[in-house]
């Protein structure tokens, strides 16, 4: 679905933040890219849907080259959420936010309304159909900005730190609604920071640190690995913590998630304390 | 000694048909480093806006009962004096910092204050150093990273030399490494200097090892407040939804299967300690 080869980018104020990526990404993965602030992560994606081009290198978007197509034909496949709602968002009403783009697209009246209607509802915003952006909380401005990129469906959704300033309802609604996302099919793109969050998605990660790929495989491989955290800023779960601090006692070191840890410290521990 | 007491305080924001807090009964201790969670929309931020007077002084609607910081009644007092005994850092970095240089940044509240030339320097010098960002001081704030701004963010209250300092989610743009330097920035302030730290968190996991006292709020009312081990380990804190640290729920799944263990701990280093013992005695 998006290749990536050898892609190099520097900012016009000198800052290298990409130094030679490669990656592919098929469809219907869920991907979480990882790393410390300034790694080069948004940079990567926003090469996804074109907004930026290589200065050396390739990217293919559904085997399309994006040097060579329009950011409005990209933005058709690969939906972006930016990590701040507010750059975002623009319009009078949640209704007319939604709308904008659709209209854009060329879509029929009906299906706008219809699409409307439908993104509205799926994230809960029924209720501030008439209501500007900004009178809404950061929590709902997120999932308004998520609302007015599902609407078009495009095949891709890359989210940018869909996490921050959700508490831990909202995450886990989150969490639950990207997950379906991507059972029915959809490739989804994470860029985020949140080890919690990750350790109980579960998704492929790819690690970067200083504008390169450092690491690519399954969320547990990943962030049990203390070494490759600490390169990408990044600190291992709690639960990985635990595990990792009681090695010696002959537990695994591959535990993220915590109703995992449950199953197995209950396994390990009804053989030593007698409940 | 309370620093800061509250009875019965009810808040509505102008225009607004509800209380955004209802009868907050709290006291804040002298050197306590606190942690405000809960779902959003609970009232954490607009409690926490009472703390230095931004409520009623700036947002006006209808305030209700007693708000006291150091026995003076804050609603009695403008926020510029206000500002001097209680900081506030916001969540996101960009929207407190504006000048041209770090030092400037950081020199601008004490202008305000019209201190002298030479207390400013010194204070300046000892904010940065606090925070350990000497070496931006010529930088421009809007060319450093998130975290970095958000140390600097730090350092122009620190450097009103303020008695509390909240913060409003103040790592939430920041990489797990960079947020936990922050907690051990505002750790130092609140152990060294005695500082009472007022930090306002979701992410539980990374801070709540600092506290020693945590406040949970639901619908503008306090519902749990105590020590962070007993408010996390309690019942109600998991059906409100707020995401206790994953080693404190861990202990909860093993007293549903029934081993009990002592008291459940708030990190991993409590969890492996007490599971040391627990292996150990065997």
């Amino acid at each position: 679905m998006i290749e990536v080869k050898g892609a190099h980018f520097t900012y016009p104020t000198g800052v290298e933040a990409l130094k030679g990526v490669s990656l592919a990404i098929r469809e219907g993965e869920f991907v979480a890219i990882m790393g410390s602030n300034g790694a080069g992560k948004t940079t990567l994606v926003k090469h996804f849907n074109g907004l930026l081009k290589p200065a050396k290198g390739e990217v293919f978007v559904d085997e399309v080259n994006t040097r060579s197509v329009s950011i409005a034909s990209l933005a058709r496949k690969v939906g972006f959420v930016f990590q701040n709602p507010d750059h975002q968002l623009f319009c009078e009403t949640a209704e007319e936010e939604i709308a904008y783009a659709l209209k854009n697209f060329g879509f029929e009246e009906e299906a706008v309304k219809t699409r409307v209607t439908w993104a509205l509802n799926l994230l809960g915003l029924t209720q501030y159909r008439q209501t500007s952006p900004f009178m809404l909380s950061g929590g709902e401005r997120k999932r308004l900005a998520l609302a007015s990129v599902l609407a078009w469906d495009p095949k891709v959704v890359v989210l940018d730190e869909p996490t921050i300033g959700q508490d831990y309802e909202q995450k886990e609604k989150l969490r639950q609604f990207i997950v379906q996302l991507n059972t029915q099919g959809k490739t989804v793109i994470v860029v985020t920071h949140d080890v919690e969050f990750v350790a109980d998605c579960g998704p492929r990660v790819v690690l970067m640190a200083e504008g390169k790929i450092v690491a690519d495989g399954d969320a547990k491989e990943i962030l049990t690995n203390k070494e490759l955290a600490f390169k990408a800023s990044i600190v291992p779960p709690q639960i990985t913590q635990i595990f990792l601090g009681l090695a010696d006692f002959g537990l695994p070191t591959d535990v993220i998630n915590v109703h995992e840890a449950g199953k197995i410290l209950f396994d390990f521990l009804k053989e030593e304390v007698k409940p | 000694m309370p620093i800061i007491e509250v009875k019965n305080l009810t808040y509505t924001y102008p225009g607004g048909t509800q209380p955004a807090i209802k009868n907050v009964l709290l006291t804040i201790e002298k050197g306590d480093f606190v942690i405000f969670t809960g779902p959003s929309g609970c009232g954490k931020t607009t409690l926490c806006r009472c703390f230095n007077g931004l409520i009623p002084h700036f947002y006006a609607g209808k305030l209700e009962g007693e708000l006291t910081f150091a026995r003076l009644d804050v609603t009695e007092h403008p926020i510029y004096e206000m500002a001097c005994h209680v900081g506030l850092v916001f969540q996101n970095p960009e929207n407190q910092l504006f000048a041209l240089s770090v030092e400037k940044d950081v020199a601008f509240g004490l202008e305000n204050l019209g201190l002298p030339r030479d207390e400013m320097r010194k204070r300046v010098d000892w904010a940065l150093q606090m925070t350990g960002i000497e070496e931006l001081r010529e930088r421009a704030p809007h060319e450093l990273s998130g975290g970095q701004q958000q140390r600097v963010a730090i350092a122009c209250v620190l450097a009103m030399q303020p008695e509390v300092m909240v913060l409003d989610e103040p790592t939430s743009f920041l990489d797990p490494l960079g947020a936990e330097k922050i907690f051990e920035v505002i750790s130092e302030l609140n152990k060294r200097l005695g500082i009472t730290v007022i930090l306002i968190e979701h992410r539980l996991d990374l801070a709540s090892k600092y506290a020693n006292h945590v406040v949970i709020m639901d619908h503008g009312t306090i519902v749990l407040d105590g020590k962070p081990q007993e408010v996390f380990d309690s019942e109600s804190a998991r059906l409100i939804g707020v995401g206790i640290p994953k080693a404190t729920r861990l202990w909860q799944m093993l007293r549903q299967n029934g081993i009990r263990l002592d008291r459940a701990p708030v990190n991993s280093e409590e969890a492996i300690q007490l599971l040391r013992g627990v292996l150990k005695r065997d």
